[in-house]
């Protein structure tokens, strides 16, 4: 109260005239915002706990419930907008350092919002995918630059490890700790039934998730939490993570309140320890020492294995991953500075990397430009949040995209930003067993496969108004793509014409 | 048969389901009217401790004792669902006595009543199953013996 009284940011409405008093919101809510007054004979709530994660909304049967944006304001100031006062506030009063969590909010421009995709029109015929056959399929890792024949003048077929997805979006890692058994057990097995990967995050890999290794990517970051041979061996491609777009240059911290049981026998770690993944990889100091990596974790698959380098997207992205696709790496990832996050410091995703739009072309470009595109594919993430982007990503020369935030919309996350507080009702970014257990796999798989199926028949659409009917025939065909109220600097690096021209 | 089946695993204990019951057999169109404000009489009950909850109703078994039971005659068998006939029940709660689901509770009428699978009121389907929202109760065929 006094001077460390901040006006709760939302405000519950109750229709009491609705409001049947069934409790299911008192239930359901993991911040304890609602309760019944015996007093009263009514429901009650308490705002200042509420984090608008919208479960009670959802959940009441006679829709009494709907929270608002709180109208007790500051002086209304362009300078000083409430947000950041009421972060001063928090500072000053907890001399810590703000967390938030998924990704960036701010208001930066949306690149994929001012880039608009051609059609066919007269001079080309458009294709109907319902129709006609409509090929999503791509498969990621070192291409060869040119045919060669064997002794016996045959041509040679065998390529270096690759990737087979049915359509170019994967699920982005997340790892388990972070987010639920039942999310993981969702990724997992949509993954699975719709022919793509999804990526283990940091975490390592529960034992029961490796029935589903030919679905799986494997990652190893800087706190090689659950690493060993078996985990290794278990995925279809392994992902050295330097990086995430939620934040660059920083590491890790998942509280040791979350590493309890399998989390902590997965990660190989003791129950009730924080897991801190370094900042940097400590050995890791230069683009040879990354080659060193890339190679023991081959040799340790018998380069059956293509290896993902991962990284944000920042200034110097293009002579990054040129140096990348140079380390052996079969795949670069690149997050942008829209990419989520389990928690992160708020200064640190709200204002550190690159839009990935960018970073995309650039790295496209440079590879092109160096002679060395054909060593690496490219997957881009961060923000990718419709089929719409998809297109657009891959004209821009992405294989395939990584998604995360909406997988996570797709299980019922609702965005509230609160994941660091470990009390997600939606049964996403949790462990607690009452809260991991709102999350019902048979449920969430099937929504993430009716989402990918969704936006797979939509890539087909998209790609047969442009009378294109491969997705490899559209990578990288930035003549597909037209700008819109962009400048000259943005229009060149993104290598797209403006609208008109 | 199809009957309701309860996975406790996915069973939220939000007690959502008792609610749905007895809107699905208040004979009312809007929730609000029928609910607000009185002690409501579902027929599926929610069993809970501090870490498991799962709901119970009439498990439609294949040698009901409670119809054996029935001084009455109130309650039989018709096409696999047990039904009662509320006009012949006469409140003796020998049923709920010898029921090992307590599937059976008074009305708010006094006489018994019960899971009829919503076959007789205008929900159609289970409303219990219908209004779940993490999928614990669902309305399958399990292909047991009759």
């Amino acid at each position: 109260m006094g001077v460390e009284f901040i006006y709760p940011e939302f405000e519950v409405v109750r229709n009491d005239a609705r409001c049947i008093a069934c409790r299911v919101c008192e239930r359901q809510c993991s911040n304890e915002v609602h309760a019944f007054s015996a007093e009263r004979g009514a429901m009650v709530s308490d705002e200042t706990k509420c984090v608008n994660c919208q479960r009670c909304v959802s959940l009441c049967p006679t829709r009494a419930l709907k929270i608002v944006k709180s109208d007790c304001t500051l002086r209304e100031n362009a300078n000083w907008s409430n947000q950041t006062i009421r972060e001063v506030y928090k500072q000053a009063s907890s001399g810590g350092v703000l967390l938030s969590s998924m990704g960036n909010p701010k208001n930066f421009p949306v690149y994929w919002d001012k880039i608009l995709i051609n059609a066919s029109q007269v001079t080309n015929p458009s294709i109907d995918p319902l129709r006609e056959p409509m090929e999503t399929h791509v498969s990621l890792g070192k291409k060869p630059d040119r045919i060669s024949r064997g002794a016996d003048g045959k041509i040679v077929c065998e390529l270096p490890p690759q990737i087979d997805l049915a359509m170019p979006v994967m699920f982005s890692a997340m790892s388990y700790g972070s987010i639920s058994y039942n999310a993981h057990a969702s990724l997992a097995r949509a993954a699975t039934e719709l022919g793509i990967l999804y990526n283990t995050g940091e975490g390592g890999l529960h034992e029961d998730f490796y029935r589903y290794g030919p679905n799986t990517i494997v990652q190893v970051a800087s706190g090689r939490f659950g690493v060993h041979e078996d985990y290794l061996e278990a995925g279809s491609a392994i992902e050295i993570k330097m990086g995430q777009g939620a934040k660059p240059g920083i590491g890790g911290h998942l509280p040791g309140a979350k590493i309890v049981g399998d989390v902590s026998r997965t990660r190989m770690i003791p129950e009730g320890s924080d897991a801190i993944s370094p900042a940097p990889h400590h050995d890791i100091y230069s683009i040879e020492d990354l080659r060193q990596l890339v190679y023991s974790l081959k040799e340790a698959t018998e380069y059956r294995k293509p290896i993902i380098v991962k990284v944000a997207a920042v200034h110097n992205i293009a002579a990054i991953a040129s140096g990348i696709a140079r380390s052996g790496a079969d795949i670069i990832a690149i997050d942008g500075f829209r990419g989520g996050t389990g928690a992160a410091p708020t200064l640190i995703r709200d204002n550190v990397g690159i839009p990935i739009e960018l970073a995309l072309a650039s790295v496209d470009q440079r590879l092109r430009d160096e002679g060395i595109r054909n060593n690496v594919s490219l997957v881009v993430g961060g923000s990718i949040r419709s089929a719409a982007d998809v297109i657009k990503a891959v004209a821009l020369g992405a294989d395939a995209c990584y998604i995360a935030t909406a997988a996570l919309l797709a299980l019922g996350c609702h965005l509230c930003r609160t994941c660091q507080t470990g009390k997600c009702n939606w049964g996403i970014a949790t462990q607690r067993p009452d809260l991991v257990k709102r999350l019902n796999p048979d449920v969430g798989s099937e929504r993430l496969v009716n989402l990918m199926t969704a936006w797979r028949r939509e890539i087909m659409e998209l790609m047969g108004g442009m009378g294109i009917n491969s997705i490899e025939a559209l990578r990288g065909n930035r003549l597909m793509l037209r700008g819109v109220g962009l400048n000259e600097t943005e229009l060149r690096i993104l290598g797209v014409a403006h609208a008109g021209e | 048969m199809k009957r309701v089946y309860v996975n406790e695993a996915w069973c939220l204990g939000c007690h959502l389901c008792e609610y749905n019951c007895a809107f699905a057999n208040s004979g009312l169109s809007d929730m609000v009217l029928a609910l607000k404000g009185k002690p409501i009489y579902p027929r599926i009950h929610v069993e809970e401790n501090e870490q498991i909850s799962y709901a119970v109703s009439c498990r439609h078994c294949k040698d009901p004792v409670c119809v054996k039971s029935c001084i009455a005659g109130a309650l039989s068998k018709q096409d696999g669902v047990i039904r009662i006939d509320k006009n012949k029940c006469v409140a003796c709660y020998t049923c709920v006595l010898v029921c090992p689901y307590g599937a059976l509770a008074p009305s708010e009428a006094g006489v018994m009543q019960k899971c009829e699978l919503c076959l007789q009121n205008a929900c159609g389907e289970p409303a219990c199953v219908k209004g779940c929202p993490n999928r614990a109760i669902v309305y399958e065929e399990r292909g047991e013996a009759e």
